[in-house]
């Protein structure tokens, strides 16, 4: 036995590797079928963009530089009609190019993943420092009323399960999933063990299991998410960005429209359970617990161990989704702590939900930086002793 | 008769809800019979076309006709179409686009698909004005004419689509106008089966705007200003720069060979692959 386990442990160790956040992206994509990239060159996240280069026609997949970002997401949107997981990659300002897309690929019902890597902004901004200004344009940055998934990763394994996961999530749900990274995660270096592939689930998108004649392209199966064939396949069917009806014709009845829009919502909002991911630290006994994302949740960390060392009963609740917000994981730490603390490099995005479904019972604590700079642990762990009880 | 009865049932959707949506005597309707037409002579399967279109009139081409179809947003059909044949290159994939969309707010994906060389079939239906929003000038919409965005004439110079694309790398281009139904047919079918990014501009008649600014109030009137305005290329070359001006060169404008993008792809997948 004993054997057995050094053994896995050497395998392991010769298994670790050295990573970049980018490129742990890129490995997560190609683990979980992506065959289709285009993209546009922007720092922070050019790196996706090169690996996808070299490596996805090695797999048999096929790379396009585009001429920009409005580009890349077409492009992406249109191969993934055509059948292939497909995904693009971008910071901040090529991340307001793809809002329009990303309201098509939502109406449209296109399973795609878009990489956000924030740098700080708004437009030119500053190239390239850290931020996580774009957790509001992530939610609502294109126009109308629509539901959207958002992920985040906070070290570099994470942005390998979490670009896995969005890809599963996109699929699941036939919507596009935003990874919402950010400078630090994704150029960092970390040592990684990639699991295997046959360790990891992967999710394909629904197929029609009717003939063409049968299959109604926008009918509502029961889970909200209908069958989607590839062109070329035999189901010929409308696809457009108007509203539209059962078969993807465009309408303007209010009865057909009404019921497209709450079925789109409903995909989301009938699932939500299944979209809590989160990590905690010591929040069981926590009298405050600290509540951060990405990069920050780093430095939570650290500050919630340094307290801890000192005494302080104070935990860690790292948030993986943004969007949906998690409320049921959420309350449930507003309900046991005292107070909450909500550090961020923006002014406030996350903390505003936080205290939308908070109930009155805990006082939640902000801590925002906008300058460009990381937020440290040695300021989180100052501002926990400051409001410490 | 007997042919277009057969079209009709073979290729519009029996599911759709007709009327269309374009105006009596509009040119879209010429160029829509003239594309089935032609899919239907070389005989593409319907399971494998693609008819891709943006935002206008000739957006809402594709809804009608029974092929794959994807109305995307404006200007970017042509993105929507690259990924579309990369992914799968056995598809026949077709773009239908109007001036105001493919060459104003998609002329930037105009240019670089011609330059890129993806093999797609290309339709600008140049009608020479916004016509869905009411009659704006295009950037296809001739100096000093008047239109509702331009209600002292209009200021700036109109592009010539063909040279455009042309000068932009595509293999193969062509401009008619839908008077001209023998060349409509002809310029589909080389387009169609071009071997590269292929263009064709056809030039439609927009009679409830674009007639309003000529002074023709008739589609027969529209037509026959296409018919006395227009001169083949090959007659083009024995006329002079006056008497070629404010006259549209029709015909076969280019058509040449260069590698597509897809075969590049599969030349990089055949081939041992080192940085």
């Amino acid at each position: 036995m004993k054997k057995d386990k050094e053994k896995e442990q050497k395998q392991e160790e010769q298994n670790r590797i050295l990573l970049q956040g980018n490129e742990a992206c890129v490995r997560g994509a190609l683990m979980a079928g992506c065959r289709f990239y285009a993209g546009y060159p922007i720092t922070p996240a050019t790196e996706i963009t090169e690996v996808m280069a070299r490596e996805l026609p090695k797999v048999g997949g096929v790379f396009i530089q585009m001429e920009d970002e409005i580009a890349s997401l077409g492009a992406v949107i249109g191969a993934s009609l055509a059948g292939a997981k497909s995904m693009t990659a971008t910071s901040g300002p090529g991340f307001s190019l793809m809002q329009e897309h990303i309201g098509y690929a939502c109406m449209a019902e296109v399973p795609c993943v878009v990489v956000d890597v924030m740098r700080a902004g708004p437009s030119t901004g500053l190239p390239t420092q850290p931020s996580q200004g774009d957790v509001m344009q992530a939610r609502w940055g294109t126009h109308g009323d629509h539901s959207i998934v958002v992920l985040s990763p906070s070290s570099v394994y994470e942005f390998f399960e979490l670009t896995i996961q969005a890809f599963n999530l996109s699929e699941r749900y036939r919507m596009p999933t935003i990874l919402l990274a950010d400078q630090i995660v994704a150029h960092m270096r970390e040592g990684i063990v990639l699991p295997s592939k046959e360790d990891i689930e992967i999710e394909d998108r629904p197929q029609p299991t009717v003939p063409p004649e049968w299959h109604i392209p926008y009918g509502d199966p029961g889970t909200g998410v209908p069958p989607m064939p590839a062109f070329g396949e035999g189901y010929r069917y409308h696809v457009t960005g108007l509203h539209h009806d059962l078969r993807g014709y465009p309408t303007t009845r209010k009865e057909e429209v009404e019921s497209l829009m709450r079925r789109l919502f409903s995909k989301i909002s009938n699932d939500l359970e299944r979209l809590q991911w989160f990590d905690s630290f010591y929040t069981e006994d926590a009298v405050i617990t600290v509540i951060a994302y990405g990069c920050v949740a780093r430095a939570g960390m650290q500050a919630v161990k340094e307290a801890r060392a000192k005494g302080l009963k104070v935990g860690l609740l790292k948030l993986k989704v943004l969007w949906p917000f998690m409320r049921r994981t959420v309350t449930t730490i507003l309900d046991s702590s005292q107070k909450v603390l909500v550090p961020e490099m923006n002014v406030g995005h996350i903390s505003r939900e936080v205290k939308r479904v908070n109930q009155g019972n805990c006082e939640i604590l902000t801590l925002n930086k906008i300058d460009g700079t990381p937020i440290t642990p040695a300021e989180i762990l100052e501002t926990l002793e400051e409001v410490y009880p | 008769m007997r042919e277009t009865s057969h079209l009709v049932h073979k290729y519009l959707r029996p599911t759709m809800r007709f009327p269309h949506i374009w105006c009596p005597g509009c040119g879209i309707g010429i160029f829509m019979h003239a594309l089935i037409r032609i899919i239907d002579r070389i005989g593409y399967s319907k399971d494998d076309v693609v008819l891709v279109s943006g935002i206008g009139c000739s957006g809402r081409l594709p809804v009608y006709v029974d092929f794959n179809t994807l109305h995307t947003t404006h200007g970017r059909a042509l993105t929507f179409a690259t990924g579309i044949k990369l992914a799968k290159p056995r598809l026949k994939v077709i773009t239908i686009m109007g001036d105001g969309d493919g060459v104003s707010i998609g002329g930037n994906h105009l240019i670089h698909a011609a330059r890129r060389n993806v093999e797609i079939a290309s339709f600008i239906i140049n009608n020479q004005v916004y016509g869905m929003t009411g009659g704006q000038c295009s950037p296809t919409t001739p100096y000093g004419a008047r239109t509702t965005s331009s209600p002292y004439g209009n200021p700036e110079a109109a592009f010539d689509v063909s040279r455009l694309v042309e000068a932009a790398g595509a293999t193969f281009v062509g401009r008619t106008t839908v008077y001209h139904t023998t060349l409509l047919d002809r310029l589909i079918e080389k387009a169609l089966t071009k071997n590269g990014f292929a263009m064709v501009e056809v030039i439609a008649q927009c009679v409830t705007y674009a007639g309003r600014w000529l002074g023709l109030a008739s589609p027969a009137e529209m037509m026959a200003w296409q018919r006395d305005n227009s001169v083949t290329v090959e007659k083009a070359k024995e006329l002079n720069e006056t008497e070629l001006a404010g006259k549209t060169i029709i015909g076969v404008l280019a058509d040449r060979e260069r590698p597509t993008y897809n075969e590049e792809c599969t030349k990089l997948r055949t081939q041992e692959l080192k940085v």
